[in-house]
């Protein structure tokens, strides 16, 4: 550990951050999930099951909210790799859960194409509306707000990810309705940006 | 120059099967199937064509080392498209999947791999639902799978989602995440051409990359080659994106200046009303600015590099007056701390001690020392790791510090910010 007396470190750094995930309660794939499984199996070399680690751990976190204990084992079992391989990946990538978040995960976008459009706005005004800290879930358990880095829309800057769906050139203005919208409509008002030029043309 | 990735993309269901073939669509990969797989990659490499992604290395070699010996073989298209300020892999994707497929089909026929996968980053779940159907249509019509058009030829395509690693993107540490592991890179060599996926020999090609290979055996390399300056050929989808009026993906041949994108009403249209341009990051957030006295030069590969930057994966940030270089410098290094996979030591530990350094000097409460410390610090990481991301995150502070050492200057004497207080008002960022 690099140390210097002098240095205030966050809370976070330099200090192992190592947390045990939740047990979470038993886990098994839903038939649904599992048939998928097996079919994204099919993909990789019948030796190599490793690889489908990945899109594993998304169908768990699909089927639960976020990835437990139980969903490592399950997960690790099904792939015939250790517990320890797949918190390994879990605890390296981002988008990965591992304690429970909103039904609404808001990641907005902070690198500097978004930030020098405003993106920084669109996180206080998030959060005062939500009256919680970017990494934190409102009261209500409906939303989450997080900072990510670049998400690649930097065209359309500042851009927001709402669990998968993008929402581009946000505004304090825009992301309030967006709110009121999720909390009225639900999933349904997440319109994304795909296939924004068909959209355009109805 | 007329369009060949983007042709169609603004027209509605660009995306679709129908539309593709309407416009010609995989004939380049009947055409290939009628050839040798040698000739293909002769093709590639007398074309110039070099790679989109960021390091511009000559795709023909890349495919030409691919060790024929070893069984199976594979194409990796990297669609982990993460640096700073870049999209138009997204844009590809998103409007044009079947000329990617295509192109992967192509690559698989040259190198005679069976399989290729496709790693898309995490965040492009909507991307992803587009190219799985592109990939499934193009089944349904035996462009995919076997016996491929009656040639006897078997090629299966996968999309594999990544789930949020910059470091996925550089090419050995991609590999690795396909493999089911962390996305840390591995040394170099030996490289995938003969280490690759599952350690078997492996390409592994940009999106933009392997889409510009079906124009190329449709068209021919003579074609291909005048779209361009010499070993500059081809097509170029450059992103431009920050303080312009219209930002956006725009399609041209590295004949084109800097200052035409940037500024040129044709596409990113300039600085906005009454801003002046002050910088510009010419290939993402990983290579030295440029000054706006420096942008007359061609946005090609080499002739960047000889004007002191890097085209890189072709990302163009501008930035206008309102931006504070110290604050940019502290926004870049936020990422680079965030998205350091943490194998090697100098780049884990070093950008974390920049960014502190960095926040530091931009609250105002930093040191005339800190600026040499930023200086050994950024020469103890460069160079000095597995892959470029070493290299990658100390160039913001480097070319901050070498252009505009006088704002850090005035932030270290002055305690605080020394740009207007009305922009600091507008600045869209706080931290002021």
């Amino acid at each position: 550990m690099s140390f210097h007396p002098k240095m205030a470190y966050d809370a976070t750094f330099h200090k192992s951050a190592r947390q045990l995930e939740d047990e979470g309660p038993a886990f098994v794939y839903t038939a649904e999930n599992r048939a998928r499984f097996d079919e994204i199996v099919t993909h990789y070399p019948p030796d190599r099951r490793r690889s489908a680690v990945l899109p594993a751990l998304y169908l768990a976190q699909y089927q639960q909210g976020y990835i437990t204990a139980n969903a490592i084992r399950h997960v690790a079992e099904l792939l015939g790799i250790t517990r320890a391989d797949v918190e390994d990946v879990v605890s390296y990538y981002t988008m990965f859960y591992t304690r429970p978040v909103g039904r609404f995960v808001i990641n907005v976008c902070r690198t500097l194409s978004c930030a020098v459009n405003g993106a920084e706005r669109v996180t206080e005004e998030l959060c005062a509306t939500l009256h919680i800290k970017p990494g934190e879930t409102d009261a209500s358990g409906t939303f989450t707000v997080v900072e990510v880095e670049c998400l690649g829309a930097c065209d359309r800057a500042p851009v927001i990810m709402v669990n998968d769906a993008w929402h581009e050139r946000q505004s304090p203005d825009t992301v309030g309705k967006l709110l009121d919208d999720l909390r009225a409509r639900g999933e349904s008002a997440l319109t994304g940006c795909v296939h924004v030029v068909e959209r355009a043309g109805q | 120059m007329e369009r060949v990735l983007i042709p169609h993309v603004r027209e509605p269901n660009s995306f679709t099967l129908d539309a593709y073939l309407a416009h010609g669509g995989y004939e380049a990969l009947k055409a290939a199937l009628g050839r040798k797989p040698d000739e293909i990659i002769a093709m590639v490499e007398a074309s110039g064509l070099r790679g989109r992604g960021g390091a511009g290395f000559p795709t023909g070699m890349k495919w030409k080392f691919v060790d024929k010996k070893i069984e199976p073989r594979y194409i990796v298209c990297n669609a982990d498209e993460s640096e700073p300020g870049t999209f138009k892999d997204h844009l590809l994707m998103e409007r044009n999947p079947h000329l990617l497929v295509e192109g992967c089909a192509i690559g698989c026929y040259a190198i005679s791999a069976k399989v290729a996968y496709i790693y898309i980053r995490g965040e492009f779940f909507h991307v992803q639902g587009n190219l799985e159907r592109a990939i499934a249509d193009a089944y349904a019509r035996g462009f995919l799978g076997r016996n491929i058009l009656g040639s006897g030829f078997d090629c299966d395509v996968y999309v594999h989602r990544g789930a949020g690693a910059y470091e996925a993107g550089e090419e050995t540490a991609l590999l690795e995440s396909l493999e089911g592991k962390r996305a840390q890179p591995r040394n170099k060599p030996p490289f995938p051409a003969l280490f690759g996926l599952y350690g078997k020999p492996s390409a592994v090609n940009n999106v933009e990359t392997l889409c510009n290979v079906p124009p190329i055996v449709s068209k021919g390399v003579d074609w291909y080659k005048a779209l361009g300056p010499e070993k500059n050929g081809g097509p170029k989808l450059y992103c431009v994106s920050g303080q312009v009026r219209k930002p956006g993906v725009f399609e041209a041949s590295m004949n084109i200046t800097l200052r035409e994108l940037v500024e040129s009403d044709e596409f990113a249209g300039g600085a906005r009303e009454g801003r002046k341009l002050k910088a510009v990051i010419p290939g993402g957030s990983s290579v030295p600015l440029l000054l706006p006295d420096q942008l007359d030069v061609r946005a090609s590969f080499d002739d960047i590099q000889k004007a002191g930057s890097l085209l890189g994966s072709a990302a163009i940030i501008a930035l206008d007056d309102t931006t504070c270089m110290v604050w940019l410098a502290e926004n870049l290094l936020h990422f680079y701390r965030h998205e350091s996979c943490g194998k090697c030591t100098p780049c884990r530990e070093g950008t974390d001690w920049l960014h502190k350094i960095l926040r530091r000097i931009e609250r105002g409460d930093g040191q005339m020392k800190d600026l040499d410390l930023l200086a050994s610090i950024s020469a103890n990481i460069g160079g000095k790791t597995l892959c470029a991301f070493g290299d990658a995150a100390v160039t913001p502070v480097l070319t901050t510090l070498k252009h505009f050492r006088h704002e850090y200057e005035a932030h270290i004497r002055e305690g605080r910010c020394t740009l207007p207080a009305d922009w600091r008002a507008r600045q869209p960022v706080g931290a002021h």
